[in-house]
């Protein structure tokens, strides 16, 4: 993929490098196990196990890039599945196309079905999700069952031929399965690799946190679908390798009960790795085979194992592996690496303010959470918002950001009206964010929380992952926490994973700096570096920051203009100085003189 | 028959078929207010309940009134095991893991009943022996006007329960802020216990009136799980009342549909009156649209 060589050895470095030891001989094993038939005989039925799992493993890879990278719910796998099968059942046997032919048309439908899916996320997430895949695999399963002349109903479809290669039919299950085998392990390598890209980063931080990402600029809705997208394909690849290896297929091969055991499957193993996917698939498979003396209790045995899976693996077969080899494998000290500076100025002298917002007004029902403010935020001063608590100063930052579309009033960001604009089209003209209960990625580590920021559309750097790394290891050190990059933010105390969220931020290059109260919870000494830092920032030519605090003491020293609400409306502005003794907000903080008096 | 009582004819078993949906919806939508979770195996919990009234009366042959008391005792029982054995240990996860539990309990529970009592669906008597009355032409089948008076009944006791009593109130007070709630003593954890037990009684009951009319067997679960969560979105996710309409409407567009276009094709009208609301109104009749903090 990469033109020029010194990639390619990087890349094959970094294949060396990402491989632990004791999986080597593991993974030669799998490679030399398809060719196990061709030299000791098998019984057809192995060879069906085996084929049963290669092609089932592909769509429960498709789950582990939905659910596993993404965090989306998907119950509707084995529709997608059954599309693909479908596709090459009717399409080899009735409408006489080659498997080939028929394996595109299959990938291409369940695809733009993937496609559909994703795109109700716009505006239903969560549990929705599962209502709707469950709904969408009823239907399939109710069209395919009903309308019989297009699908041949409950009979199904017989007698579905084999593929052939350069001319050769694949009629021999030995060299089919070396097909489906190519196949599979081309798809583990692709999603083994997917996690470490732009969109597999972008995948994890919609899973870690949805609203987070969307802000630090991930166009979120996209990449779900995307993942669905892809995912409906891995599934229509798996049916389609399905339909013709065993020749037979028919709707009772794609119900629900199949996309619950593809769950399972991808959930045993670990769904958040391609290979704990596949663990999960072949273990699930041959289960079954392993105890035939349960018979009748089996698929109860099998129901209460996803809930023992779920209370005591939460992340599989797999995350206990890798749990125990991290327990074993020394820690990996990074390496005392150079990091340029942190690069933050902003080259312009537009002298037009930064963000202009005009009458504002947020209503919530009848809660007149913002009411018909007007603010101008000059290039390169520290501008704070104060006011008591409940005033509306969360709300503005909200509307501000995007996430929340203002019930009227318009805001322009450097005189551009980003008022309809999503949270990430903000994030791509240099709006940054921090939040005032932190909202990271916890189960990424701390550089990876950074390159989600710094991969932002628009960062001006340079293309290409090393140039990512090296600006998220610049705010890393910024921040002061460089030695930190490593470790998961879950795993690091409150005031560093505030640091972390700042460094998010500021890899993207802001022009424009929200920070949402970056004092709360600190402890005096925190408190001190945090005043440092942002004078550090301040310093950074047109860098703009507008904060929300309630640490006056902060305020005083950090802030060029105040801005004070309260109930929702404006009640002062001005310097340091002159806001703070003003008579409104004295009232507003500490109560009317009539009230003391009274 | 003339037009306007077949019209009614079909509006009446509608409404009755619309309301075993709404009280299994009822179950699901308490669950989903005190605990966040979406229950999968709510159709379960209605199957289990036709399947505990058909051991107590066809099988130990006890009277039919005490059977159904009997069976909504092993229900409630069954509420605590369900609220300890899937939800509890997973209470401080995300909605994901505990929703695949859920999945797990809804087929440990199938196939468990499906290993003890055989695939052959079993047939259960009727409240009454008389099969209904005939009012100007419109024929009025007991079980459904059972069913529509213990639904009536069902959702009046709920009222009385959560607006007039205390323990209503403590229940209220959990579901809408479990810590408030424990910071001013309530016991949560038995509050959620005693959801779960109130759910799968609900539930129970449900199974225990649909039974006679659908035959008992483990593949209602499925049947009544997916029209329960329809009733749920249509009415609005999480709400009381949203899950009674919901669930009354979805019956009644299911026999208009039946009547008037393909028998057949019955299920496939709830599912479109589902995607309708899915894409023109996700938040159903009566939710709110709840953006999220930041």
């Amino acid at each position: 993929m990469t033109p020029h060589g010194g990639a390619s050895v990087s890349a094959f470095a970094r294949l060396r490098s990402r491989i632990p030891a004791p999986v080597v001989p593991v993974l030669l094993a799998l490679l030399v196990l398809p060719f196990v038939p061709f030299v000791h005989v098998l019984s057809s039925y192995a060879l069906n196990i085996f084929m049963q799992a290669s092609t089932f493993a592909v769509a429960v890879l498709g789950l582990a890039v939905v659910l596993g990278y993404t965090g989306q719910m998907n119950l509707a796998q084995a529709a997608f599945f059954g599309i693909g099968a479908y596709a090459v059942g009717l399409g080899t046997v009735a409408w006489g196309l080659s498997f080939w032919t028929a394996l595109v048309v299959g990938v291409i439908a369940s695809s733009a079905f993937g496609c559909v899916v994703g795109l109700t996320t716009i505006r239903l997430g969560g549990r929705y999700l599962a209502m709707i895949t469950i709904a969408c695999q009823q239907m399939f399963d109710f069209v395919m069952l009903n309308w019989v002349e297009f699908s041949r109903g409950p009979d199904g479809i017989a007698g579905i031929p084999r593929p052939s290669l350069f001319g050769h039919v694949l009629a021999d299950d030995r060299e089919y399965l070396l097909l489906c085998a190519v196949v599979l392990y081309a798809v583990i390598f692709a999603l083994w690799w997917l996690p470490d890209t732009r969109l597999g980063r972008d995948m994890k931080a919609v899973r870690e946190n949805e609203l987070a990402a969307e802000v630090t600029g991930v166009h979120t809705l996209r990449v779900k679908v995307i993942a669905f997208t892809l995912s409906a394909a891995l599934a229509g690849v798996g049916g389609a390798f399905y339909a013709a290896g065993f020749a037979y297929i028919s709707p009772d091969n794609f119900n629900f009960a199949r996309s619950i055991e593809f769950l399972t499957m991808a959930l045993l193993g670990g769904s958040q790795s391609p290979f704990g996917a596949g663990i999960g698939t072949v273990l699930l498979i041959l289960l079954p085979e392993w105890l035939r003396f349960l018979k009748q209790i089996y698929l109860a045995a099998y129901g209460l194992s996803v809930i023992l899976i779920m209370v005591f693996m939460p992340e599989g077969i797999w995350g206990l592996l890798c749990a125990a080899w991290q327990r074993i494998a020394k820690p990996q000290r990074a390496s005392a690496v150079e990091v340029p500076r942190l690069a933050l100025d902003i080259a312009t002298s537009d002298p037009a303010p930064i963000l202009r917002v005009q009458d504002l007004k947020m209503h919530f029902g009848g809660l007149k959470a913002v009411d018909g403010v007007d603010l101008q935020v000059s290039r390169g001063t520290v501008h704070a918002l104060i006011g008591p608590n409940g005033s509306g100063k969360t709300t503005t930052l909200n509307v501000l950001n995007g996430i929340y579309k203002p019930t009227s009033g318009r805001i322009f960001i450097e005189s551009e009206d980003v008022t309809a604009l999503a949270p990430h089209d903000r994030a791509a003209r240099g709006v940054g964010r921090t939040f005032q209960n932190i909202r990271l990625f916890p189960a990424l580590s701390a550089l990876e929380n950074v390159m989600v920021g710094a991969q932002r559309r628009n960062n001006p750097i340079r293309a290409g992952d090393a140039a990512l790394r090296e600006r998220a290891l610049s705010a890393l050190d910024f921040v002061g926490l460089l030695d930190q990059a490593g470790t998961e933010v879950k795993n690091l105390p409150y005031g560093h994973r505030r640091l972390v969220e700042i460094a998010r931020a500021l890899a993207g290059h802001p022009k424009l700096l929200f920070l949402d109260e970056p004092a709360a919870g600190l402890n005096l000494t925190e408190k001190g570096e945090l005043v440092v830092l942002l004078r550090r920032l301040r310093a950074a030519h047109g860098l703009t920051i507008f904060l929300i605090e309630h640490d006056m003491k902060l305020i005083e020293s950090v802030a060029d203009r105040i801005t004070v609400i309260n109930f929702g409306k404006k009640i002062a502005e001005g310097t340091p100085a002159e806001v703070l003794r003003h008579p409104e907000v004295i009232a507003a903080y500490l109560g009317e003189p009539a009230h003391a008096a009274a | 028959m003339n037009g306007l009582s077949f019209n009614i004819q079909v509006l009446f078993s509608g409404l009755a078929v619309g309301s075993i949906y709404a009280l299994v919806s009822l179950g699901l939508v308490l669950i989903i207010r005190t605990t966040n979770v979406v229950n999968f195996a709510q159709g379960d919990f209605a199957m289990l309940g036709a399947y505990a009234m058909l051991t107590m009366f066809s099988v130990l042959r006890l009277p039919y009134f005490l059977s159904i008391l009997l069976a909504l005792v092993v229900m409630g029982i069954f509420g605590i095991a369900f609220n300890y054995g899937v939800y509890y240990p997973l209470r401080n996860r995300s909605y994901l893991p505990v929703l695949i539990s859920t999945l797990g309990a809804a087929i440990f529970m199938q196939n468990t009943i499906l290993a003890l009592f055989g695939p052959q669906p079993a047939p259960l008597a009727k409240v009454f022996s008389s099969q209904g009355i005939e009012i100007g032409g419109v024929f009025l089948d007991s079980q459904y006007l059972v069913i529509l008076g213990v639904t009536a009944a069902a959702v009046a006791f709920q009222y009385f329960l959560f607006e007039h009593t205390l323990l209503g109130k403590k229940l209220q007070a959990t579901s809408q802020d479990k810590d408030m709630a424990r910071l001013v003593g309530i016991r949560t954890a038995w509050m959620i216990a005693i959801t779960f037990i109130y759910s799968a009684m609900l539930g129970g009951l449900a199974g225990i009136l649909v039974g006679p009319i659908l035959f008992v067997s483990t593949g209602m679960a499925g049947v009544i799980a997916l029209k329960a969560f329809s009733s749920t979105v249509i009415g609005g996710f999480g709400d009381v009342t949203g899950a009674i309409v919901g669930g009354l409407l979805l019956g009644v567009v299911e026999s208009f549909g039946a009547a008037y276009i393909s028998v057949p094709y019955k299920d496939a009208f709830g599912f479109l009156l589902l995607f309708v609301f899915l894409l023109v109104r996700p938040q159903g009749i009566f939710g709110e649209r709840i953006a999220e903090k930041a």
